[in-house]
């Protein structure tokens, strides 16, 4: 209150924690596994990898700020390759199959929406319906196999010798950067982005005070759909195969970075660069872990103790912080 | 030609399953007028608001607005055609700031882009108007007391235009200080013809702001008129059917030994308080919103931290959570029902039984029929008005989800009973039912500490009474000694010049 006037004028942002412990983890896996980690190829590895979840996590982003959640997402992911790789076996221009592929998203995602707020079932049920009728769907249209696409510059989305070579990191990468700005500002400066935190801090509320919120869930719901439709892009372009199985729990990273970086999934908390951190730092540890021979089994654990350490240390920080 | 009225509603009902709400309720308000709107827990006042408000569309009846058919499909329909409600339990949203609440809904903006120095400023001058200038409009309501936190309420109303402004117990959790400033408010919003409906159960406010009043009974209007020309005794009888014999009813009791001592105790928005509170007694805490007396109950309770001192209860001295202080005989009854008061959807006599539920297991079972007589029990001896045992509790009027939280530190059974701000939204009748039982609870020995910012029930119930002030408590001194102008002077810092 009155005897803290640094910490009202400077609030520390939520995304803080996340980013110092990105920032603390890189360095502990640079002295300990050496210049083979830190080394730019091994960082420009890194970003490229993370690129799949940290677009997943950027939808995530908004869907868990409103209060919600969405299990189907890596169904979703599988659904965009395989719809990618028809189009462009059916002799689409790679341009039309890629905006294909992430508009099949957005209409999943519409398709969430819709039912969350017409049937007034929690997401978590809803969308863990879908998960199934998701993948179902990229099963079938399949043809239960995986579909071989021609070569495309799309393969070359998510390279990492990108050309002309001042562009430093692939064109996916900086589609990512670009989409995670326009996925904050929305958040920051539009009537839709502050109804989200609104209905996920209070819905009744939000209700009461005239926000349209089923329309609001519709539209989040929607967005994140779109921005999961370009995680299937991402995807394909890394498989060069439109793959019906692919991306199986990757829901699970995806939510799982949205919370280390600060999201509360009761709503009304999160950031896009928390989330983004939080993407990052799930691949650091799995790429230094496996760079040190350290078995699987291992590195699931540690994964599983750091996801529940950030959530704890971010509490901790808020409670003392008391920046209020 | 002008119409007379503002807003006039005729024969409005609401029925929700079998309770009937609102059974034909007339209500007509010419501009420029405060109407006060009074009336028992239950008897349909929020109901009748809610209507208006496009929250809750009536089963019947018709409302027009200055001479102009009106039937608001929601509440922002309502805001836009200029009817705004400040909400009996507060209704923010907790994560957004301060200027965001304000706006919430009406957010200045050009095709979706939010315009922040507009709201900012909007806001900005919506407190102002109210007196608090002070408030950050950056800080996360969160953050605030729950006085402030009405007060971005309030300042809700003021962004709009607004026609009819409809205040639902704006000062069940306001201090006195805050009181006139809101009075001030409200005179403000009657010269500039907007017509103001006023729910109140403090008669004395009423009658100090009101130009004219209905009351409401069992969904019906059982009454009204200019405020000049009714008296008090007339209004209560008009609201229950029949005269309160004593308000206070004092009932002797000797105070024993020592149950709970505080020595220095700092906590965050505590700065120092020393109490003795001895078996039998009744001690009241006075002071403003904010003065950190909500706070000194919660670091006794174990939800806040103790920084500096100690706690005693009984012979043990040392911090406690809140299960080792319930086990220790220590009850706190908490000012914030709907957050952390009441689980809402659970039922009357699961919320009621909560904390003590040994009483009804069978062998492990729980005995639901026994825990629905003691619901029964308890909703006789204090008046709650609920069609059963067995209702969730959200479907209760304020006033009475009240009474249940109440009840359900009663029935815990507890030797030391923390109560803040107990008769919060109760009517009039059922507050001189629950000053006579904690009369009572004094009687068999239960210490009582007694925060309450309604001057009248603190000199009335208490046996000795101390002001906090900026989170330092001070001297207790025998209530007789008090009055309520000596309170308000130390409560606002002239302590000693007072008294
Ligand atoms: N959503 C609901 N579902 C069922 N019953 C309801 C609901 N809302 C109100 N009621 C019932 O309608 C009646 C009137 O309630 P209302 O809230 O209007 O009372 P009130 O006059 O505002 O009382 P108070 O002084 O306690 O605030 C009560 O009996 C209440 O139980
Ligand atoms: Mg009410």
């Amino acid at each position: 209150m009155k005897n803290s006037p640094l910490s009202t004028r400077f609030r520390i942002p939520a995304s803080f924690g996340s980013l110092l412990g990105l920032a603390v983890v890189f360095l502990l896996f640079s002295l300990w596994a050496g210049p083979p980690f830190y080394s730019r190829y091994n960082q420009v590895t890194m970003l490229t990898q993370s690129v799949i979840v940290a677009a997943g996590a950027l939808g995530m982003t908004l869907i868990i700020i409103a209060g919600g959640i969405d299990l189907s997402v890596g169904s979703m992911i599988a659904l965009s390759t395989v719809v990618i790789a028809r189009a462009l076996l059916a002799g689409a221009p790679p341009t039309w199959a890629a905006l294909a592929g992430v508009a099949v998203g957005g209409v999943c995602g519409a398709l969430n929406g819709f039912l969350v707020t017409r049937l007034g079932l929690v997401p978590f049920i809803i969308t863990l319906g879908t998960l199934l009728i998701f993948r179902g769907a990229a099963t079938g249209l399949s043809g239960e196999q995986k579909i071989d696409a021609p070569i495309t510059w799309l393969n070359e989305m998510l390279t990492k010798f990108p050309s002309p070579s001042w562009t430093l990191v692939a064109v996916g990468v900086w589609l990512t950067v670009l989409l995670a700005i326009a996925v904050a500002v929305v958040l920051r400066n539009t009537v839709l982005g502050r109804h989200a935190f609104a209905i996920g801090s209070n819905e009744a509320t939000a209700r009461l005070c005239g926000v349209r919120v089923e329309r609001v869930k519709l539209y989040i719901y929607t967005i994140g759909g779109l921005l999961t439709g370009f995680a299937g892009l991402m995807q394909f372009s890394r498989l060069t195969v439109g793959d019906p199985t692919a991306a199986k729990g990757m829901e699970l990273d995806i939510i799982a970075s949205v919370v280390i970086g600060g999201g509360s999934l009761s709503g009304g908390r999160g950031s896009v660069a928390g989330s983004l951190a939080g993407a990052l730092l799930m691949t650091i540890i799995r790429s230094g872990l496996s760079m040190k021979g350290v078995p699987n089994w291992v590195q699931d654990v540690l994964t599983g103790v750091i996801i529940v350490g950030a959530v704890t240390l971010d509490r901790l920080r808020r409670e003392s912080g008391g920046s209020e | 030609m002008p119409a007379p009225y503002r807003i006039e509603m005729l024969g409005l009902r609401k029925a929700f399953g079998a309770t009937v709400a609102l059974d034909g309720v007339d209500l007509c308000v010419p501009p420029g007028v405060v109407h006060a709107l009074i009336g028992e827990n239950g008897a349909g006042k929020s109901t009748l608001m809610k209507v208006l408000s496009g929250v809750q569309r009536p089963d019947a009846g018709r409302m027009l607005l200055d001479g102009d058919p009106y039937a608001p499909s929601g509440p922002l329909e309502a805001r836009r055609r200029g009817v705004v409600m400040i909400y009996q339990e507060l209704a923010l949203a907790p994560h957004l700031s301060v200027a965001e609440n304000i706006l919430l809904g009406i957010e200045p903006a050009s095709r979706g882009w939010i315009r922040r120095r507009k709201l900012e400023e909007q806001a900005r001058e919506a407190l102002a108007a109210l007196g608090h200038g002070e408030i950050r409009l950056h800080a996360p309501v969160s953050g605030l007391s729950v006085g402030a936190q009405q007060l971005v309420e309030l300042a809700r109303a003021l962004v709009l235009d607004a026609r009819v402004v409809v205040l639902d117990e704006p000062t069940s959790s306001l201090a006195a200080a805050d009181l006139s400033r809101l009075f001030e408010v409200i005179r403000r919003l009657r010269e500039r013809g907007v017509s103001v409906i006023y729910i109140s159960h403090f008669l004395e406010e009423v009658e100090q702001i009101a130009d004219r009043f209905t009351v409401l009974r069992d969904g019906r209007s059982a009454g009204g008129g200019l405020i000049g020309e009714a008296d008090r005794s007339r209004i209560v009888e008009m609201m229950i059917g029949r005269q309160i014999s004593e308000m206070f009813p004092r009932l002797p009791h000797p105070t024993g030994e020592p149950v709970l001592e505080l020595a220095d105790l700092a906590a965050p928005g505590v700065r120092s308080a020393s109490l003795v509170l001895r078996r039998g007694e009744i001690f009241g805490v006075a002071g403003l919103i904010g003065a950190g007396r909500s706070e000194m109950l919660r670091a006794v309770f174990g939800l806040l931290p103790v920084r500096r001192g100690w706690v005693k209860v009984a012979t043990v001295a040392g911090p406690g959570s809140p299960a080792e202080r319930l086990a220790q005989g220590v009850g706190l009854l908490s000012e914030d029902r709907k957050g952390e008061g009441l689980a809402q959807s659970l039922s009357l006599a699961d919320n009621l039984t909560l904390s003590n539920l040994k009483p009804y297991l069978r062998h492990g079972w729980l005995d639901r029929s026994a825990q629905s007589r003691a619901a029964l029990d308890w909703v006789e001896k204090i008046s709650i008005k609920a069609p059963g045992p067995r209702v969730p509790v959200f479907s209760l009027s304020g006033g009475n989800q009240q009474k249940v939280a109440l009840a359900r530190l009663l029935h815990h059974d507890c030797d030391v009973l923390l109560l803040d701000e107990p008769t919060r939204g109760i009517d009039v009748a059922s507050k001189a039912q629950i000053y006579e039982l904690i009369g009572k609870l004094a009687q068999t020995g239960k210490a009582i500490l007694f925060v309450s910012s309604y001057l009248p029930e603190l000199l009335g119930v208490c046996d000795t009474i101390a002001v906090m002030c900026r989170g330092r408590l001070g001297e207790k001194a025998p209530a007789g000694e008090w009055t309520e102008h000596a309170i308000m002077t130390a409560a606002t810092g002239a302590r000693e010049a007072a008294r």
